[in-house]
């Protein structure tokens, strides 16, 4: 597949403030490239460097092979959706969806017909003689999505399209705009704040905090193998557990020690990691701690732990503990006997843990 | 047990208070508008019957002699050719500066506001102070530099001032009303590939009709009524009314006609009034808008 985007060596200064540092990011044809990281990291302003709403200082950014480092937002062939939808308040919803073929000076009848097949797709035909403030706020983000439509583009680039819909709308909105990947074959970055939009629509997740990347790379990866401290903690929800432990490692083996709440530590063998140093934070997922007396076998260890809280959400039962001096959560089954201020032997997957580094934050397996 | 009598009476006590509100208002009302009463009766009396007469009394016989003088042959000075002239030089110099400082006034608020660049925020405040300078300080350097652009004594060079000392003032109205509108509607205009002029055209003017009306109603009643300006950069045949207006009731060749110089102080003022009461409506919506929007 050809490449896209190429961000390379990108940076963007106000002042003397570096917002964006030696970005280097590339999008595939047909990708959905999630821009994720919380607020001030510098996702927007990526995403309107890439637009071309915001000049650069340094790198080169370049668009289907052409270079487009320079060039104006209307010549970059890409079309974007806001976060406010940024619909034409006096303009009715035809008129916003047909307002840039108007001033590219597309024929009337080119524009109308473009006009009723987007509006057909986004089933907002009944509304194209309403003003934007007659509409709710999906049909508006609809409306912000159909005048990205006609436009064609190469790239679709959206900002924060989600954040301003309640819940429920949001989960809808967020599987049409999969569903329109899917059908386009298009394109997309996507800048968000929410772990859960980036897991649940991304080819390849990109994390940012204070203008720097911190992970490329597959949904699966970030969530798996997260590349620091920042990564692990962001993604995620509840967090990954990081709780400070002690390793002695011997060869291919670590024997791995963890302070409990009260007593001296326990120590738990992992089979899989080797050649740490001594002192490491110990990064393990909720659902990979799992209730002994249901899981077992020999990539898990086993460990009494004195729950402290029990958190029934439904579909899991969530249940803090009290280790190294963290608070450890376990996403249990919702069936679980577990009782706060009693013992329960819980199980940690070892297969599937992370290391880093208590001084640097880096991943070490 | 309860007494009927004590959920009636607060409530006849708010009765009271909101009639008492009433009657306050009502007699504030009618104590602003005696001078405006005693100009048009007096305007409607005829000379003999002001010197005999009350102050305050209706006219016995309804007489338009008045207006008919203050209108077409007063005397201001030398000359004596009412206000009608004066009225027209006030119309020719007030409605170009009202459509110059105006237009001005909101492509500097789109620029500040929208069109964000170094030194906005600076230049936007120097224009800010402009509004503070007092009409005296710049009476000498303005007069220096009409003389210079060969200016001095015409309607245009009126016009200019106006425009000049306008700017700081329409600047200010449009500014803190674009800055209400998200700047993503200039992001989102220029993906779609307008420029600086076809966004504005489209979709930042048909949203300025609230503050466009207020600029025009402050613009109007500033310059219509400007004095001192008027006064000091006019010569004999560019006056506007107010300095007209002045002349006739300093002129005393003889009897002080009252009557006279009331309907010219009411033909003079008359274009404001007429503008705020069509225009008005538009005039409060425009000062409360932003602070109400959804």
């Amino acid at each position: 597949m050809e490449s896209m985007l190429e961000i390379q060596n990108l940076d963007k200064n106000y002042g003397t403030v570096e917002v964006l540092k030696n970005i280097n990011v590339s999008a595939k044809t047909g990708d959905f490239l999630v821009l994720v990281g919380p607020s001030g990291c510098g996702k927007s302003t990526l995403l309107n460097c890439i637009a071309g709403l915001e000049s650069i200082s340094g790198g080169s950014i370049h668009i289907g092979g052409l270079d487009m480092t320079h060039v104006n937002p209307k010549d970059r062939n890409i079309a974007m959706v806001f976060q406010s939808y940024a619909l034409y308040p006096t303009m009715s919803v035809a008129n916003n969806i047909t307002f840039g073929m108007k001033v590219r000076g597309v024929a009337k009848a080119e524009r109308l017909s473009k006009l009723q097949s987007v509006a057909k797709q986004l089933q907002i035909e009944k509304l194209l003689d309403r003003k934007p403030s007659q509409l709710s706020g999906g049909q508006r983000q609809r409306v912000a999505i159909g005048r990205a439509l006609v436009r064609d583009p190469k790239m679709f680039l959206f900002d924060e399209p989600l954040s301003n819909l309640d819940a429920k709308l949001r989960v809808e909105m967020r599987l049409e705009i999969k569903k329109l990947h899917h059908d386009l074959g298009a394109t997309m970055v996507y800048v968000t704040h929410d772990q859960i939009e980036a897991m649940t629509l991304a080819t390849n997740i990109v994390v940012l905090k204070d203008g720097l990347v911190q992970q490329i790379g597959s949904p699966d990866a970030v969530y798996r193998r997260p590349a620091n401290l920042f990564v692990a903690d962001f993604m995620g929800s509840p967090a990954m557990n990081l709780i400070p432990v002690k390793a002695i490692s011997e060869g291919s083996v670590t024997r791995v020690q963890i302070k409990p709440a009260e007593g001296a530590p326990i120590e738990l063998i992992d089979n899989f990691n080797g050649d740490l140093p001594e002192e490491v934070i110990l990064g393990i997922r909720p659902e990979d701690i799992a209730e002994a007396r249901l899981r077992a076998g020999e990539d898990t260890q086993r460990m009494k732990c004195r729950i402290d809280m029990v958190e029934p959400a439904g579909a899991d039962t969530y249940v803090v503990s009290w280790l190294g001096g963290k608070q450890v959560t376990a996403r249990l089954q919702s069936e679980t006997k577990a009782k706060s201020g009693e013992s329960l032997d819980l199980a940690f997957d070892f297969s599937k843990v992370s290391y880093f580094s208590k001084t640097t934050g880096e991943r070490l397996n | 047990m309860t007494n009927p009598t004590a959920f009636i009476a607060p409530r006849t006590g708010k009765l009271i208070m909101r009639w008492l509100l009433f009657a306050i208002l009502v007699a504030f009302a009618l104590f602003y508008l005696i001078p405006l009463f005693v100009m048009i009766t007096t305007s409607l009396k005829s000379l003999d019957e002001i010197r005999a007469g009350n102050l305050v009394a209706l006219p016995v016989s309804v007489t338009f002699d008045a207006w008919r003088t203050a209108w077409a042959s007063a005397c201001s000075g030398i000359q004596c050719e009412g206000l009608r002239p004066y009225f027209w030089n006030s119309v020719l110099l007030t409605v170009p500066a009202v459509a110059i400082s105006t237009l001005l006034g909101a492509v500097n608020g789109y620029v500040i506001a929208q069109w964000k660049f170094r030194g906005a925020n600076l230049i936007f405040s120097l224009m800010l102070f402009g509004c503070f300078i007092p009409f005296q300080v710049v009476l000498l350097p303005m007069a220096r530099t009409l003389g210079i652009l060969g200016l001095a004594g015409t309607i245009p060079g009126l016009v200019f001032v106006h425009v000049i000392y306008g700017i700081g003032f329409t600047t200010l109205f449009f500014r803190n009303y674009y800055v209400t509108i998200p700047v993503e509607l200039v992001k989102a205009a220029k993906v779609d590939g307008a420029g600086f002029f076809r966004i504005y055209w489209s979709i930042f003017l048909p949203l300025s009709l609230p503050i466009l009306m207020v600029t025009v109603i402050w613009q109007f009643t500033q310059i219509w009524n400007d004095f001192l300006f008027g006064v000091s950069f006019s010569q004999a045949g560019t006056q506007p009314v107010t300095v007209a207006l002045n002349n006739i009731v300093n002129s005393t060749t003889g009897v002080k006609e009252y009557n006279v110089n009331m309907a010219a102080a009411i033909i003079a003022a008359f274009p404001t009034l007429f503008v705020y009461a069509v225009a008005g409506k538009y005039f409060i919506r425009g000062l409360t808008a932003g602070s109400v929007k959804g």
